[in-house]
């Protein structure tokens, strides 16, 4: 029990003490400051766009993964998982690597079309949707897989275009797991800092999202900081409260 | 694989929420007895020339193991102020500096070096950027340190002091990440300290900045107050000051005398 209660109070004793030294009085004209509406602005819009892309992308690929459709399967969720155990640095200077102005495609894609990511809001969406995409897949395949494909197999005998049988069977069924993992993938890219400032740079109003202007008030003004933090914790409890049937239950049903 | 999945998420999750405050210094274990560890907490700038320093030191007294924090200045008096262990600090900035020593949290800084800016350009120089002026073109992606680090102050000096209108992409918080981006060829330009480039060697080409023209800073070292081991930081502090061994170690590094 003891180390059990050890790691609960190591866990919240960081955010209590984050909530104790915000700086109450300031706090409204910090967080109405233009610079912090600006992060939290490219903040939403590019958290937003990532999970759509994630959306898009993601669930035919948790559905492939699930469905085992693709050969070496087990392979290849493996390494659908392995930006969600990268350090996100990692991820950036990998991304650099591929996607910058002299990567693999990118040097391809800025020498023929003189397109460039690193430094864009492009750019962040990109490096956000690649750290942020797994918890999508990871969590839907889950949901596909628990999903009885009888249900697929009986919608086919009534004569179902797979199509249909997608949007209208499986997706309904699997919702709950969709949701869950649209949320977690958001909650991921609206804090991805790592691989954003080491692909799309720190620029205000154009790739410094909120946890970027965190860390860059931390080299000039400590109590702006903590007040960006705090809009950043609220957001995280208000995700957790968003599903709460999924952490809040005390007891599966 | 369902069990799995919520314990892994929770494991990723809270190293989520590590990652959005990167400040910490990590745990420092106390050693078990003999060597006396001190640990100096520096501007990223000095990343090459102090491990260097450290040497001569330790061969000048032995049984001594120097660790070293590196990271933007503001950033390691940060760590300092908010009670991380360390004995020594360098900082790229006096006023940094004075911060430190406003808050009582380190003692008698001494100068110790000199350092100017000079532009970081890709190998083969792309951009053709010749001089300073050359920096306002439109399309060139100039990269430069955050004003709330040296680097980037020291930059901003330099467009005033020049009357140049430049507009930068990117606004790096400390200068290593900022000459990585020049180095990958993915910025054509960045503002950076002259001993940056040194440092770099062949990765990376120059243009000089005129003296006339140019904005220099100076490096203060001090002891931190709650230091464990006075005596000995404070021989780190003026061996790094007055040797001739650490000194010309600094300008074999690119670094000018401060006096």
């Amino acid at each position: 029990m003891i180390p059990g209660l050890v790691a609960l109070i190591f866990l919240l004793v960081p955010l209590i003490a984050l909530i104790a030294q915000t700086p109450w009085e300031s706090f409204p004209k910090i967080i109405s400051s233009p610079e912090a509406l600006e992060a939290l602005r490219l903040s939403l819009l590019t958290s937003l766009a990532a999970t759509a892309l994630a959306a898009i992308f993601g669930i035919p690929m948790a559905w492939l993964l699930a469905r085992e459709v693709l050969p070496f399967t087990g392979l290849l969720r493996a390494l659908v998982i392995v930006p969600l155990l990268l350090p996100p640095v990692v991820s950036g200077v990998a991304l650099l690597e591929a996607l910058g102005r002299r990567g693999l495609i990118g040097g391809f894609l800025y020498d023929n079309f003189d397109i460039t990511f690193p430094f864009t809001t492009v750019g962040v969406v990109i490096a956000t949707t690649f750290v942020a995409m797994p918890f999508l897949i990871i969590t839907l395949e889950g949901g596909f897989r628990s999903l009885h494909q009888r249900y697929e197999d009986a919608a086919a005998t009534l004569g179902a275009s797979p199509k249909r049988i997608f949007f209208r069977v499986t997706m309904p069924m699997v919702a709950p797991a969709a949701i869950a993992g649209l949320v977690l993938c958001w909650a991921r890219a609206l804090g991805e800092f790592g691989a954003t400032i080491t692909f799309a740079g720190n620029f205000p109003g154009v790739t410094q999202t909120m946890p970027l202007a965190v860390y860059t008030a931390l080299e000039s003004d400590r109590s702006v900081a903590i007040a960006l933090s705090l809009v950043l914790l609220v957001v995280s409890v208000g995700v957790l409260v968003a599903l709460r049937g999924r952490y809040l239950q005390t007891r599966a049903s | 694989m369902n069990k799995i999945i919520p314990a892994l998420l929770a494991i990723v999750v809270t190293v989520g929420l590590g990652a959005l405050f990167p400040s910490a210094s990590g745990a420092t274990t106390k050693p078990n007895a003999q060597p006396t560890v001190l640990t100096v907490s520096a501007a990223a700038s000095l990343t090459d020339v102090f491990p260097v320093i450290a040497d001569a030191f330790t061969k000048r007294f032995p049984n001594t193991v120097i660790k070293f924090n590196f990271a933007g200045s503001s950033t390691v008096m940060n760590q300092v102020i908010a009670g991380a262990p360390a004995d020594i600090i360098a900082t790229a900035s006096e006023p940094t500096m004075q911060i430190g020593v406003d808050s009582k949290q380190v003692l008698r800084p001494l100068f110790f070096a000199r350092n100017s800016l000079a532009i970081a350009v890709p190998a083969g120089n792309p951009a053709n950027i010749k001089n300073l002026a050359d920096l306002q073109r439109t399309g060139t992606l100039l990269g430069v340190c955050d004003t709330a680090v040296p680097c980037g102050s020291a930059a901003a000096q330099l467009f005033t002091k020049n009357k140049l209108n430049v507009t930068p992409v990117t606004r790096e918080l400390d200068v290593r990440s900022l000459l990585g981006k020049v180095i990958s060829g993915d910025l054509d330009a960045g503002v950076v300290y002259a001993t940056d480039v040194k440092a770099a060697g062949s990765k990376v080409e120059f243009v000089e900045i005129p003296i006339k023209e140019n904005v220099t800073t100076v490096y203060p070292i001090a002891m931190v107050a709650q230091s464990q081991s006075a005596v000995l930081s404070n021989r780190f502090v003026n061996f790094v000051r007055f040797s001739n061994t650490s000194q010309g170690i600094l300008r074999a590094f690119g670094f000018a005398k401060p006096w």
